[in-house]
Order: C-alpha cells, then structure tokens, then sequence
C-alpha cells in the first residue's frame, strides 16, 4: 500500500464521524440513540441515588453529609465536562464551519449551568456544618464561580446577537477562553496546594479516592449523569435543529407572500 | 429514611435542590422539543400545501 493510500484509508476511517456534523444524519441517528441513552441513564443514575443515599454508612470526618457527594461530586464533574463538550463542538464551528457543532455547544450550555449551580448550591450547603462557612474565596471555588459567569456570558451572547453564524463565532472563542476556568476548576487544589476545598474524590491515584464504600455508588451516579447529560444534549440539539429548519422555512414563506 | 442525624437538614436540602433542578431542567427541555417538532411540523405541511397548488 503506498503512502498516499494509507493516508487516505486512515481519514476515511474516520469519516462515520463526520456523519453526524450532518443535520438530516445527526436527527436520525440520535433518534435512534435516544431511547437506548435514556435507558442507560435510567439504570444507572436511579440505582445509584438510591444506594448512595440510602445503603452507605456515615463517615467518619463527615457524618451523615457524606451523602451530598452523590449530587455534588457528579454536577460538578458534568459541570467541567460539559464546558470540554461546549469547546469541541465550538472548534468544530470555528474550523469545518458544521452548524451542528455550533448548536450543540449552544444546546449543552443550559445544561452546564445547572450542573454549576447545583455543585455551588450543595457545595455551599455541605461547607457550612463542614467549615462553619457558606462560602471561602478558595482556589477551586473561585474557579467555579468564574465558570458559572461564563456560562452565563455564553448564554446571553448566543441571545444578544441576531446573526447566528457570527453569535455562533463569538461564542465559539468564548468558550476557548473559558475552558482555563473548566481546568482550573479541576485541577487548582493542585496548583495552588491551598484552600479550604479538599482534593479529588476520583482520581487514576488510587490512594487519593475515597473509601470503596462511597466509590462505588459515586461512579455508578457519574455513569447516570453522563447518560442525562448525552440525553438532554440530543434532545436540546435537535430542538435548536428544528428551531433553525422552521426559521428557514417561515423566510421562505414571508419571501413568498411578499 | 437513613437516621441523618444533625446534618438531616443540609442532607435534604442538597438532595431536595438537585433533583428539583434536574427535573426543572429534563421537563423544560422536554417541553421545548415538543413545541419546536410540531411548530415544524405546521410549517412543513403549510410549504407542502402551497408547493402543490404552485404546480396546480
């Protein structure tokens, strides 16, 4: 096989992937996906709920409030995660111009910012009997505080502009400026190596996680959440997909009427 | 119930915010696909309809 040859086998492996930058392809293929995500999230976030919040033992340093970290620990994941989702589907945009990638980033913001401010909310909750304080201007927190601005800015900026190819622009870079925010929110405990705000409950080093007994509803509670969060993105895209098809077609009947 | 002893309240409160986010979040989302299929839909027969009477 020459270069060229191979060259080309290696790109046209990937072109299934390019298939769902494909509006008509993208609806029917997460039609498909849909009730199988939907599934999964099912069993996988409900069992879990349940045996963190109803099968796990006290703790010895936290008491009962060790079970918030089955709704804090995964929103605050997904909280980070979904910015990373929102940045690849933006640079999707901004270099191949596929306007399924500029409408997902926009379809999964709402979905951020409710996973930010429920990690906020129940971070504040679970700091007060645990620091006495509701709230400390800690590296990680600060971070998160900053996030939930941005995604607030993402927000209002895809509102604020008419066009939707420039909004789309726009927001693109602003989401390449907020991804610091995203990985600073993650992993500022360990470049600051102060604060109020412990380390990681997940972590590929195994002596920084938590005690099997929580791990294991956690990580089923975080499989659920990426599930939800899969399935509310299909649903919000192909929503903005509709909306942009029924924009397209009232033009075509106002031109036709006038 | 588990015995929460007194964390119960920041336990219930935290539990009782998440889930009603969450489900605020599925039933909006929910809601707007709804409104947005059937809108296009509508729209969709209307450019039929008017497609077929331009041949007429």
């Amino acid at each position: 096989m020459t270069k060229m040859e191979r060259t080309k086998q290696s790109r046209d492996a990937w072109n299934w992937l390019w298939e769902w930058a494909n509006p008509v392809k993208f609806m029917h293929l997460t039609g498909k996906a849909l009730p199988w995500v939907v599934g999964l999230t099912l069993v996988t976030l409900i069992p879990g709920l349940i045996w963190g919040f109803f099968f796990t033992p006290e703790a010895d340093k936290f008491g009962s409030s060790v079970k918030i970290i089955y709704v804090h620990v995964p929103s605050a994941m997904m909280a980070i995660n979904a910015w990373a989702m929102m940045l690849v589907a933006s640079l999707i945009w901004l270099v191949r111009r596929h306007h399924v990638g500029a409408l997902a980033a926009k379809a999964a913001a709402p979905v951020g910012v409710v996973f930010t401010v429920i990690a906020l909310l129940t971070g504040a909750i679970w700091g007060q009997p645990m620091w006495g304080t509701w709230w400390a201007w800690d590296p990680r927190l600060t971070s998160f505080l900053i996030l939930f601005l941005f995604y607030l800015g993402y927000m209002a900026l895809w509102a604020a502009i008419d066009d939707p190819d420039t909004a789309a622009d726009l927001t693109s870079v602003l989401a390449i400026v907020g991804s610091v925010f995203a990985v600073l929110s993650r992993y500022a405990v360990n470049f600051w190596n102060q604060g109020l705000h412990q380390g990681a409950s997940l972590s590929l080093d195994a002596e920084e996680n938590v005690a099997d007994v929580y791990w294991q509803p956690l990580v089923l509670t975080l499989v659920g959440i990426v599930a939800l969060f899969v399935a509310l993105v299909f649903i919000r895209t192909r929503t903005q997909l509709r909306r942009r098809r029924l924009h397209a077609l009232e033009l075509r009947e106002r031109m036709a009427d006038a | 119930m588990p015995d929460l002893g007194k964390y119960a309240e920041a336990v219930l409160s935290a539990w009782g915010i998440s889930i009603f986010l969450v489900l605020a979040l599925v039933g909006l989302s929910w809601r707007q696909s709804v409104v947005a299929r059937r809108q296009l839909e509508a729209a969709e027969a209307r450019a039929a309809k008017r497609g077929k009477s331009d041949d007429a």
